[in-house]
């Protein structure tokens, strides 16, 4: 995106840079912000996240800009892993001299970036990562997060569930933290809300390589009255074509995060799992002003439809600059304070705010039932939950959080 | 359990075997006969899924029906045959010269070009393929249902067995394949045409990947992560059946699948670690896997590997050179260079540690990433449960590492080639496995954060001085050890055991202890690093890691002392310049790495030695009378 | 006391009887040859002797003491020196780097981690190539030398550690007469000032009957004749082996 100097030329020029630098991440036109993700890695749902904030910043600059400058995103691949992404988080704040720094996909890419904020003092907004540490056990005062975490989204299934009178649940989860934090806060949950809940079996298959035959196989052999599934990608794709043929899913409520999003949905076309009761993004449904308006305007950049990925990089995009203005400059502590229950009156996905206890916004989900029509997988029946009864219980933030002891 | 559950069970199982020995037919009919190690072959796979799922869809969209389907599955199958012969032609044709496992860092580099390949043609998304037209239902079995294409799944892999076992024993060119595995030399002593053979051994191969690839499309949708998904099973497979024997890796592919289909009831997580697992525990009691031989020697008594000279005067004030500019480097770069040059030393030491082994002891290691990540997460854990100061915590990360290598070395240098290189494999995954999975100790996935160095080191700057010390005084020892009388042993192990043991050198020994302090030196190199990153995660002792190490050393120059450096300085910093320009920096760097293998097939310092003889005087006297 | 003492050595391959029932001696100062058409379990006898192969049946003793199934290295430290049918030298390593190796290992010294190998042992080192006749040599790579010269580096390597024993396999195979008979000739003199033995394995019949003392003929393991020269010519079944011909014929 921009240009880049490797360690040698750097010999060269960096003397004058250094000495030329005044306000990090202000030049007299612009805010220079970073962001980075794992573009090469997982396209599905980066490169819609992607679309979704240079479509808001692109609005934003049209109309003028933030604090009368324009905003210039200097973006990156993280590689895909915590050691690229380190090194390239450094690279912004260092090289590209960014105010602060947003993005990352993967928990744990999230989590060293977040890591790394902390260590330098750097305000750093993760997009995508759903890990509950984030904001919680490992969360730090530098570090804020948007999309509703596992937690919040396992919740809003459960309270789903919670009347329908099944008790034998099966976990099937991908074996990595999401899957056993979903897992885990599916247990929590159920335990609490739902009477009489047994687990009655647990499968994590390796992330990519479900051997979905005989994970169907052992799951009905368990005979369950209801599934919980983790599983996203290919993972799915397997899991729903056996679990269909073998009748896995008859007579069962299945509870599935995330299946509703269409980065996950629109690959099963018309084999999306009918009745599964899921998360996700019914875009097409959506009819607030706000949301027709982002639409409207990202069919016309793109000629394509958003997908989930999109509606949250667009918002990120305006939360930015409602945190800026409110900041009045890019001063990290500034900013830090403006981020402090943020609130965002009117977006796409409705109004919400950031709380400043566990720097995670209230932002919800849309909670449905898939159904097939005309060729492909749609939400119905859903309602779009907002995030704040979801959260985690104040008092145990406050008995987690790192930041928040004595 | 019911009998009728575990019948299915085990109608699971032989449907998983059956997909993954069709998967690893290929590749090990490929290593049998060119003994190339051929990572391109997970992308064969994925491109044999992604051409099915075109053709499929045009062909369906004409005809519905099974013909389109199975028409579509063979076109595609037949395609990447062809793919697999352009690899031939234009790539591996020109390096069957070059070192050995030279040819790996070619097909890895086709594999990155292939990712970014397939996603600028088929996009990011999964793709759905159809269902096999006829099977698309199930079958009642016990009064479970079975699905269709599953049960005609568990019939193709003995058919796919059955016509090669008549392909190898009915055509001329089975039969010479069947030669070449057992006698490479032989084949080319009696007159057959090697270059011909090669061309039609890399179509089968790449043929049966891409049957098998586009075969999963009933199955899973096509995704750009099948090449790795698939490519580290296959050579499991294909190890623990024996490298060259496909009854083997039928046989390795039914023990896989079974315990897989019956060993997650027991344990829900075990897909992630089985398959090594298995191949440890096969490889420890059967050196050659289950049906594999030792490879004949190759007649031409092991090329003479390289020698060590002492340095020229030439090297000499290059290196002082080079050393004064670390040394002022501070004075005039940046904090993100600082970043950049401790990352640069700590893969130098890390590469340096591989081909210690590699280079100068005929070890392959695919495992490296084991130490150099246990030193690391030896110092993580020592800081995070104990709250052990950086100091100490560095100074344990050797020791870690050591007591893995000495133990894990112990049972892999029993083992030798590319056998002895899985084990290592295995035993990184295993480590990998533990890491990933002992969440209460390690973090699991998340890993471990917040592991920075000490007050007094955690300016940037005196970090860096602290990693030139010590990078330095590693790689320095390292040096020295290769020119004492410990190198000259492993050397001496490496260009002929029976002579070695002959003069009263246990070569099984020496091996163990250059394993052993090659850990340690990558274990201290992981110690250095974690705190250079603040955080750690099992992905430091992942594959890729120890593939980066392998590019390294191998880009650099194998046969040469400085090479590993050189490698790891230019993998680093050619990441670093080519990652920010594209989003295909991928397939950028695999175009680079491929061009340089042809370019310099003997490694970049190779290369300047021959044409700068000052600067790199180890002669690598490779023309031998017979 | 004999130097070497072999009793009732058997080896089986499978089904295949290698070696079966083999029992010899051989004094200080003495030159042994085993003599035998091929396969007929020479190498294996001297793999047995040397260590690299385990015998299923029969013992080795070195100066009255045992040293069946040691591994080579072993035996190698009990004063057995030995050089290979097919030449076995370190190809990344100069001449001199070869025999200082052993010389290395002979003191205990092999694993050291800091001395400069090149420097150590080096004058004897280039002692011995001058007693065998390349220390012209020394400074090249074992890789591109020609192969008569490399024979010489490993009888060069034997010699290191002063054994009391050579075991040569086949020790002038792959070269001209001449080079054949100066070799040979060197051996016999090397053997002669050190008072140790030799047992060697050779194909061409005017070596072995120009350099050796004593003479054991092997067929299909067994030994099937023993003594001095003259006595093994005369010998119908050896003369049978080797297709009737006269037993100097081959060359």
């Amino acid at each position: 995106m921009t240009k880049r100097r490797g360690l040698l030329p750097a010999v060269a020029g960096l003397a004058i840079a250094g000495m030329t630098a005044s306000v990090p991440g202000e030049t007299a036109e612009t805010i220079r912000i970073g962001e980075l993700n794992s573009y090469n890695r997982f396209p599905a749902f980066t490169e819609p996240y992607k679309k979704g904030w240079q479509l808001g910043f692109e609005e934003i600059n049209a109309a003028g800009g933030v604090l009368g400058k324009q905003i210039e995103v200097i973006s990156r691949d993280d590689g895909g892993t915590t050691g690229d992404a380190v090194r390239v988080a450094e690279e912004l704040v260092v090289r590209e001299k960014v105010a602060f720094i947003f993005g990352t996909f993967l928990s744990n890419i999230g989590l060293a970036v977040a890591d790394f904020a902390n260590q330098r003092k750097v305000l750093f907004i993760a997009s995508e990562p759903l890990t509950d540490a984030l904001t919680m056990a490992k969360g730090n005062r530098y570090t804020y997060r948007l999309r509703p975490n596992t937690y919040m989204q396992t919740g809003m299934l459960v309270d789903e569930a919670k009347d329908l009178g099944k008790t034998r649940w099966a976990i099937v989860a991908p074996n990595y933290e999401y899957g056993q934090s979903a897992a885990a806060n599916f247990k929590r949950l159920a335990a609490e809300k739902i009477p009489g809940v047994e687990i009655v079996i647990e499968q994590f298959p390796a992330l990519g390589k479900i051997d979905a035959g005989a994970t169907v196989a052992a799951i009905e052999q368990a005979n369950p009255d209801a599934i919980f599934s983790a599983l996203f990608g290919g993972d799915l794709a397997k899991f729903v074509r056996e679990g269909t043929t073998r009748g896995l899913f008859e007579g069962r409520t299945v509870l599935s995060l995330l299946t509703g999003e269409p980065e996950w949905l629109d690959p099963l076309k018309d084999e999306a799992p009918v009745g599964w009761i899921v998360t996700g993004y019914p875009w097409e449904q959506i009819d607030t002003p706000e949301h027709e308006a982002f639409v409207a305007a990202y069919r016309a950049a793109y000629d394509d439809y958003p997908r989930l990925g999109s509606i949250l990089g667009y918002t990120l995009a305006y939360t930015i600059k409602a945190m800026l203005e409110k900041a009045g400059s890019t001063d990290t502590e500034a900013m830090l304070a403006a981020m402090e229950g943020l609130r965002i009156e009117s977006s796409p996905a409705g109004p919400f705010y950031i709380r400043d206890l566990d720097n995670q916004a209230t932002m919800g989900a849309w909670v449905g039932k898939l159904a097939v029509e005309g060729g492909r997988g749609k939400m119905v029946d859903w309602r779009y939950v907002d995030g704040e009864p979801y959260m985690f219980p104040a008092e145990e933030v406050r008995r987690v959080r790192p930041d928040l002891q004595n | 359990m019911d009998p009728g559950f575990l019948f299915v069970q085990f109608l699971n199982g032989l449907a998983t075997a059956s997909f993954l020995f069709m998967a690893s037919a290929g590749l090990t009919i490929v290593f049998g006969v060119t003994r190339i190690v051929n990572f391109a072959h997970g992308s064969f796979y994925m491109l044999g899924a992604y051409i099915a799922y075109t053709l499929a869809g045009v062909f369906m969209e004409v005809a519905y029906g099974a013909v389109s389907f199975w028409g579509a599955i063979f076109l595609a199958a037949a395609i990447v045959g062809l793919l697999g012969v352009l690899l031939e032609l234009v790539v591996l044709r020109r390096i069957y010269d070059a070192p050995e496992l030279f040819q790996l860092l070619a097909t890895f580099a086709v594999v990155l070009i292939v990712q970014d390949l397939v996603r600028m043609t088929w996009g990011g998304e999964d793709l759905l393929g159809p269902r096999a037209p006829g099977l698309k239902s199930f079958v009642v079995v016990l009064d479970r249902r079975f699905p269709e294409y599953e049960l005609a799944m568990i019939f193709a892999g003995p058919l796919v067995l059955g016509a090669l076992w008549l392909l190898f024993h009915r055509t001329r060119f089975g039969v010479l394949v069947r030669a070449a595995t057992l006698d490479r030399e032989m084949v080319g002593a009696l007159g057959v045409n090697q270059a011909l053979l090669f061309t039609g051994v890399l179509f089968l191969g790449a043929f049966l990947a891409g049957l098998a690839g586009a075969l999963q499309l009933p199955r899973e949708p096509a995704n750009p992560y099948m090449d790795v998904n698939i490519i580290v099973e296959a050579f499991v497979v294909t190890v623990i059946g024996g490298m060259g024997s496909v009854t083997g890796a039928f046989l390795a592919a039914l023990l896989i699948g079974e315990l897989q289909a019956f060993g997650i009831l027991i344990f829900p997580k075990i897909t992630l670690v089985l398959a090594f697992l298995v191949m440890a525990a096969v490889l420890i009691v059967r050196p050659y896997g289950l049906l594999g031989r030792p490879q004949a020697e190759s007649h031409a008594a092991a090329r003479a590997g390289a020698g060590l000279a002492a340095g020229t005067p030439l090297q000499r004030s290059l290196w002082m050179g080079l050393l004064a500019f670390l040394l002022l480097l501070p004075l005039f770069a940046d904090e993100y260079s600082l970043k950049l040059a401790i990352e640069l030393l700590i893969f130098g030491l890390f590469a340096f540690s591989l081909n210690f082994i590699m280079g100068w002891g005929g070890i392959v290691s695919f495992g490296h990433a084991a130490y150099f990540g246990l030193g690391a997460y030896g110092a993580a854990l020592l800081v995070h449960h104990l709250a052990w100061p950086m100091e100490a915590a560095i100074l344990s990360a050797p020791l870690v590492a050591g007591v893995a290598a000495l133990v894990f070395g112990a049972l892999c240098v029993r083992l030798s080639g590319v056998y002895l290189a899985m084990l290592t494999l295995a035993f990184a995954q295993i480590v990998y496995a533990i890491a990933f999975q002992w969440v209460e100790l390690t973090g699991g996935d998340n890993g471990l954060i917040g592991i920075w160095p000490s007050s007094w080191a955690s300016s940037r700057t005196v970090y860096y001085y602290l990693t030139l010390a010590v990078t330095l005084a590693g790689i320095g020892l390292l040096w020295r050890f290769l020119y004492a009388p410990f190198g000259y042993s492993s050397r001496a192990v490496r260009d002929s055991a029976i002579r070695a043991d002959a003069i009263g050198i246990d070569p099984r020994y020496q091996r163990w202890l250059a394993f052993t302090v090659s850990g340690i030196a990558a274990g201290l190199g992981g110690g250095l690093y974690v705190f250079s990153k603040g955080n750690i995660d099992p992905e430091v002792l992942a594959i890729p890691t120890s593939v980066d190490a392998l590019t390294m050393v191998l880009l650099g120059g194998v046969e040469t002392v400085t090479g590993p450096l050189a490698g790891a300085a230019l993998l680093t910093l050619l990441k670093d310049f080519v990652m920010p320009l594209t989003l295909y920096w991928k397939m950028v760097m695999g175009g680079l790495i491929l061009a340089m293998v042809l370019a310099f097939p003997k490694g970049l310092v190779g290369i300047l030695g021959d044409r700068l003889p000052g600067l790199q005087a180890a002669p690598t006297g490779r023309e031998r009378p017979a | 006391m004999s130097l070497l003492r072999v009793e009732g050595l058997s080896k089986a391959f499978g089904g295949f009887e290698a070696v079966r029932d083999v029992s010899f001696t051989l004094e200080a100062g003495e030159r042994l040859a085993i003599i035998g058409p091929n396969g007929a379990g020479k190498s294996t006898c001297f793999n047995m002797i040397g260590g690299q192969l385990r015998p299923d049946r029969g013992r080795v003793l070195l100066n009255g003491e045992e040293i069946t199934g040691l591994p080579p290295r072993a035996v190698w430290r009990k004063g057995v020196g030995r050089t290979f049918q097919i030449a076995a030298a370190f190809g990344s390593m100069t001449v001199v780097e070869n025999v200082q190796m052993a010389l290395l290992s002979h003191h205990g010294r092999a694993r050291a981690l800091f001395p400069l190998a090149r420097a150590l042992y080096r004058e004897e080192a280039m002692a011995l190539l001058e007693r065998v006749g390349i220390r012209d040599q020394a400074e090249r790579f074992c890789s591109v030398l020609a192969y008569g010269d490399i024979k010489r580096v490993e009888l060069a390597v034997a010699l290191a550690h002063g054994p009391r024993l050579l075991l040569m396999d086949e020790p002038t195979a792959g070269m001209a007469p001449a080079e054949r008979h100066a070799l040979m000739r060197l051996v016999s003199a090397i053997v002669a000032e050190r008072g140790i033995a030799v047992l060697f394995t050779e194909h061409d019949m005017d070596v072995v009957f120009a350099y050796a003392d004593r003479i054991l003929v092997i067929n299909r393991g067994r030994l099937i004749a023993e003594g001095p020269p003259e006595r093994v010519r005369a010998d119908r079944e050896v003369q049978a082996i080797y297709l009737g011909s006269s037993v100097e014929a081959p060359a």
